[in-house]
């Protein structure tokens, strides 16, 4: 057991260290220069453009040579300290994580575990009912190459604009001011739902929609025929086909909260709502080496405790997965 | 039992299915949020700040605590803007360049400059200074305003001009740092009369920034270290203007009327109460916002707004085509140091390919009007010469263009149907902009097939704006779109972008072609040292300028982007169009304010009183 925690912690770190380096190299590999774009965009007086440039290259520790750069960005890492963002210039890269990925929280959380737990339970019982397979399964599977852009701006188009049922924009209504009250909780649950509820919906299709695959491949093996041959009880059978099927869908759920600082762009930009997927595409297109940084750091951190939680999980809900354990152990 | 269940969930399946598989971003996905993007890079923003935490203690002090209903703005005491902001807040630091945008107002709202510009009518207008005159040609003096204050109750005097003005010499960092090459000196005489001493001055740029330089207070900005004043966020910003800094969220900003405002007894009292400046994260939403008459002004660029507009939803400065006001110059640059772009005659066969027509009509809906061949905005329309406009200007016609190069030695030769250079070199240039700005892909789409059919092989290409930027300022491009010449009170904004030098290997801010001839260089000098007074010495440089320009035709001025605005008189009404008797601008971005978007706002009424 120990070994096995030892040897997988330093897979982990191992793993942190090269992807933090490369999450630190890639942007520094895109063509062009964030300063430069920063100032192209200030449309500064041309004299004082050359000044600024040094002056701000300097500010952040972009004119030392690039080993340097590397060494400082781990030094300030061990600190805590994510740099300064460019393109929210002077907003440090922390602060601006802090603000935006509450958003992204309140909305992916409950739409990833809801549409999860939802999705499961739809998909497993599609699988038993043949009529409902034929008839969904097939419009299911053309219409999932549409795009969310489309349903995103169709639901807001439909319920925002012409039913005029919910708000098209904004955290909380544009007239308000944050407080305590029913008003203004009601207000950003209003628009809290139509980004919710597209995403609920996306992410619904996906997990039923693989979760029927699995429990029709489940209820094919060998192992549930056996059981019927035996004459247990259809429930029964299900039941252990449903616990199988289940196992894949766990690393999908532990994968996607695993990246959730990053956000839902396209949900975002639809909806007008605030997060950090529009910031991260944001910052790429300005070259904000430093958000661009704290962000895939942040992705990184969860996606490895994600993998890591799976691998303690499979220990728990799989018991092939304990029995090769403590054999190893053994 | 089981049946029912099943059909509702069949029916969420069925909808939710449609969307499966498409939880990552899609390309069409990511082509529109850049199209959102674009939009600020062309309106000059960029920025952010302080969000829930913050906003919660703001909110704490205007909310009593014994009042359980939350506290919301007054729908006809509130402007609702948006188009200026793309991103969150991050500075209200007056001085920092390009920090401005995503809190637009903070020049403006809250600090002021000395002189407004009217561009309609091309005049300096006195704010916070009451007069300005030459005494001779090497000292200016500014009279203020009697009862100027802070809006901490502060009077602002002199004094805080001088100290603002010396910001400039005293760190580099400062944007307007260059002043002090040709200005020596401030005085402040007395609280009111300040000197300003001069050697061999740019009166242009002087003029320029007279309404550019925002006024700090000294009491407060003297305590600041270097850092604070050229990098610093500025949080709680304290300034003269009509509004005052409320608070701010991740897709807002909101400003409340300054109530002791010294301008109220000049100008009158701004009508909205608070100004929720609205940022949308893409132009959709806004066009949304729009038709839901949740917006009251919106400065996107909304592609489908004539037919908008047509039907009564919204208004516009023009009630015909072009719609919208005149906001800068596209000018394709052509790079002069690479063949055959380094033959002026050449160059001007290409601007009579350019099917400018579509690019006003198709590319943008005629919501733009075709640039002057000069390129001025028509705003600075005194300064075109029309003789010389009729002799060399130019226009599309394709056989024109094919004649001129033929006549001048491009040829084709192996029948590809695209010419040859005269010594038999295939041509293969490249027309470029960055990824993403949509009615510019367009616009290079028609520039591409229009030359084509001329028989010069361009073709579009679209990178992204870091390597477009960088293409751009290095000169490794052939030919691209540019249009960093904001509003101005001089034709020489534009000269000094088109014609900048000397010639370096980066060029950041100008002459991204290398265009080089000192002849054009000396007359853009000359025209920075004319007096902003002397119009006839101005219109003479500028003749000659024009002259050279059309004949060596190393830019080619295609069309003016608009001061997009569309907006709604159902809360508010009095917005400025062509009919008004003094139009101002109806903009909210960065940059405007001194140039009558601040006076729209004044101006405003509430449509119901």
């Amino acid at each position: 057991m120990n070994r096995y925690f030892t040897r997988k912690i330093l897979i982990y770190a191992l793993t942190f260290f090269l992807a933090v380096t490369i999450d630190w190299m890639i942007p520094r590999f895109m063509p062009g220069d964030p300063i430069q774009n920063m100032l192209s965009r200030a449309n500064v007086n041309a004299d004082a453009a050359q000044v600024m440039y040094t002056y701000y290259a300097h500010a952040f520790q972009l004119d030392l040579p690039i080993w340097q750069q590397y060494l400082n960005f781990w030094g300030a890492l061990f600190r805590g300290d994510l740099g300064i963002s460019i393109y929210l210039f002077p907003t440090p890269v922390a602060k601006v994580l802090m603000r935006a990925v509450p958003y992204d929280l309140f909305l992916l959380l409950p739409a990833i575990l809801l549409s999860w737990w939802a999705g499961n339970n739809f998909g497993a019982f599609a699988a038993r009912s043949k009529w409902l397979d034929n008839t969904v399964s097939p419009i299911g599977y053309i219409l999932s190459a549409t795009p969310y852009m489309w349903l995103g701006i169709f639901l807001a188009w439909l319920l925002g604009i012409v039913l005029n049922i919910f708000p098209i924009a904004g955290a909380y209504s544009f007239d308000l001011q944050p407080s305590f009250s029913w008003k203004f909780i009601g207000s950003v649950l209003q628009h809290w739902f139509l980004p919710f509820f597209s995403l609920f919906l996306v992410m619904f299709g996906g997990w039923a929609i693989g979760m029927r695959n699995m429990v029709i491949y489940e209820l094919e093996a060998d192992y549930s025929h056996y059981l019927e041959a035996l004459g247990a009880p259809q429930r029964l059978v299900r039941k252990y086909a449903f616990q199988n099927g289940i196992l894949p869908q766990i690393t999908g759920l532990a994968l996607q909260l695993g990246v959730i600082v990053a956000g839902a762009l396209v949900t975002e930009v639809v909806f007008s709502y605030p997060g950090i997927g529009y910031l991260l595409l944001a910052a790429i297109q300005n070259q904000d080496y430093f958000l661009i940084q704290g962000c895939f750091l942040f992705i990184i951190i969860g996606v490895l405790i994600a993998n890591f939680a799976i691998d303690i999980i499979y220990i728990l809900v799989d018991p092939r997965t304990r029995r090769g354990m403590t054999g190893e152990t053994a | 039992m089981r049946k029912p269940i099943m059909s509702i969930l069949s029916i969420i399946i069925l909808a939710s299915l449609v969307l499966s598989g498409c939880a990552t971003p899609t390309p069409e996905i990511i082509i529109q949020t850049v199209e959102v993007e674009s939009i600020v890079v062309q309106t000059q923003v960029v920025r952010e700040t302080q969000v829930v935490r913050e906003t919660q203690i703001v909110e704490a002090t205007p909310v009593p605590v014994a009042e359980p209903a939350a506290a919301s703005y007054v729908r006809n005491e509130t402007l609702y803007v948006s188009g200026a902001a793309w991103g969150p807040a991050s500075t209200w630091n007056p001085f920092q360049p390009g920090s401005l945008a995503n809190t637009t107002g903070t020049l403006g709202y809250v600090y002021e400059t000395l002189f407004a510009f009217d561009p309609m009518t091309g005049v300096l207008t006195p704010w916070l200074a009451e007069a300005g005159e030459w005494a001779d040609d090497l000292t200016y003096n500014v009279t203020l305003r009697e009862g100027l204050t802070w809006s901490d109750g502060q009077p602002l005097t002199a004094a805080d001009v001088k100290f603002t003005f010396e910001l400039g010499q005293k760190y580099n960092a400062m944007w307007f740092a260059p002043v002090w090459n040709y200005l020596t000196g401030v005085t402040a005489v007395d609280d009111t009369h300040l000197t300003f001493t001069f050697v061999d001055p740019l009166y242009q740029e002087w003029a320029n920034n007279l309404y550019n330089i925002p006024i700090v207070p000294m009491h407060i900005w003297e305590g600041f270290t270097e850092e604070q004043i050229t990098v610093g966020a500025n949080e709680n910003p304290i300034g003269s203007g009509a509004y005052l800094y409320e608070t701010h969220a991740e897709d807002r900003n909101i400003w409340v009327r300054n109530e002791s405002w010294w301008g109220i007894d000049v100008f009158g009292t701004p009508a909205p109460t608070r100004i929720v400046d609205i940022r949308t994260s893409s132009n959709n939403v806004a066009m949304g916002m729009v038709i839901k008459g949740e917006l009251d002004l919106s400065n996107n660029f909304l592609p489908g707004i004539a037919t908008l507009a047509q039907k009564g939803y919204v208004d516009t400065y023009f009630a015909e085509p072009p719609y919208m006001l005149s906001a800068n110059t596209a000018v394709l640059f052509l790079n002069t140091t690479k063949a055959p772009l380094n033959d002026a005659a050449f160059r001007r066969a290409l601007a009579f390919a350019i099917n400018t027509p579509d690019i006003v009509n198709i590319a943008y809906a005629q919501l733009v009007a075709a640039a002057s061949p000069t390129g001025l905005l028509p705003t600075l329309g005194k300064f075109d010469d029309q003789e010389v406009i009729d002799r060399l200007g130019y226009s599309y016609d394709t056989d024109k263009a094919k004649s001129m190069l033929a006549e001048a030695g491009y040829v084709d030769v192996d029948g590809d149907g695209f010419v040859e250079a005269p010594d038999g070199s295939k041509i293969e240039l490249k027309v470029t902009c960055p990824f993403g700005w949509t009615d510019w892909m367009e616009a290079i789409n028609i520039i591409a097939s229009s030359s084509q059919a001329a028989g010069i092989n361009i073709q579009a290409a679209t990178p992204d704006y870091g390597a477009w930027n960088t293409e751009l300022q290095s000169g490794t491009f052939d030919m691209t779109l540019n249009n960093w010449a904001s509003m101005s009170n001089t034709p020489w904004t534009l000269y000094n972008l088109l014609f900048r030098h000397p010639i370096q290997e980066q060029m950041q801010s100008g002459n991204f072609g290398r265009y080089e001839n000192q002849a054009m260089f000396d007359l853009v000098d000359a025209l920075a040292k004319v007096p902003a007074t002397d119009e006839e010495g101005m219109k003479e440089i500028c003749s000659q300028i024009q002259e050279l320009m059309l004949t060596d035709m190393p830019v080619i001025p295609l069309w003016y982007n608009g001061l997009w605005a569309q907006f709604s008189s159902s809360t508010w009404t009095n917005w400025p169009t062509e009919t008004s008797t003094n139009p101002t601008l109806p903009t909210t971005w960065s940059g405007y304010w001194q140039l009558g978007g601040l006076l729209t706002l004044i101006n405003l009424q509430p449509a119901q009183p």
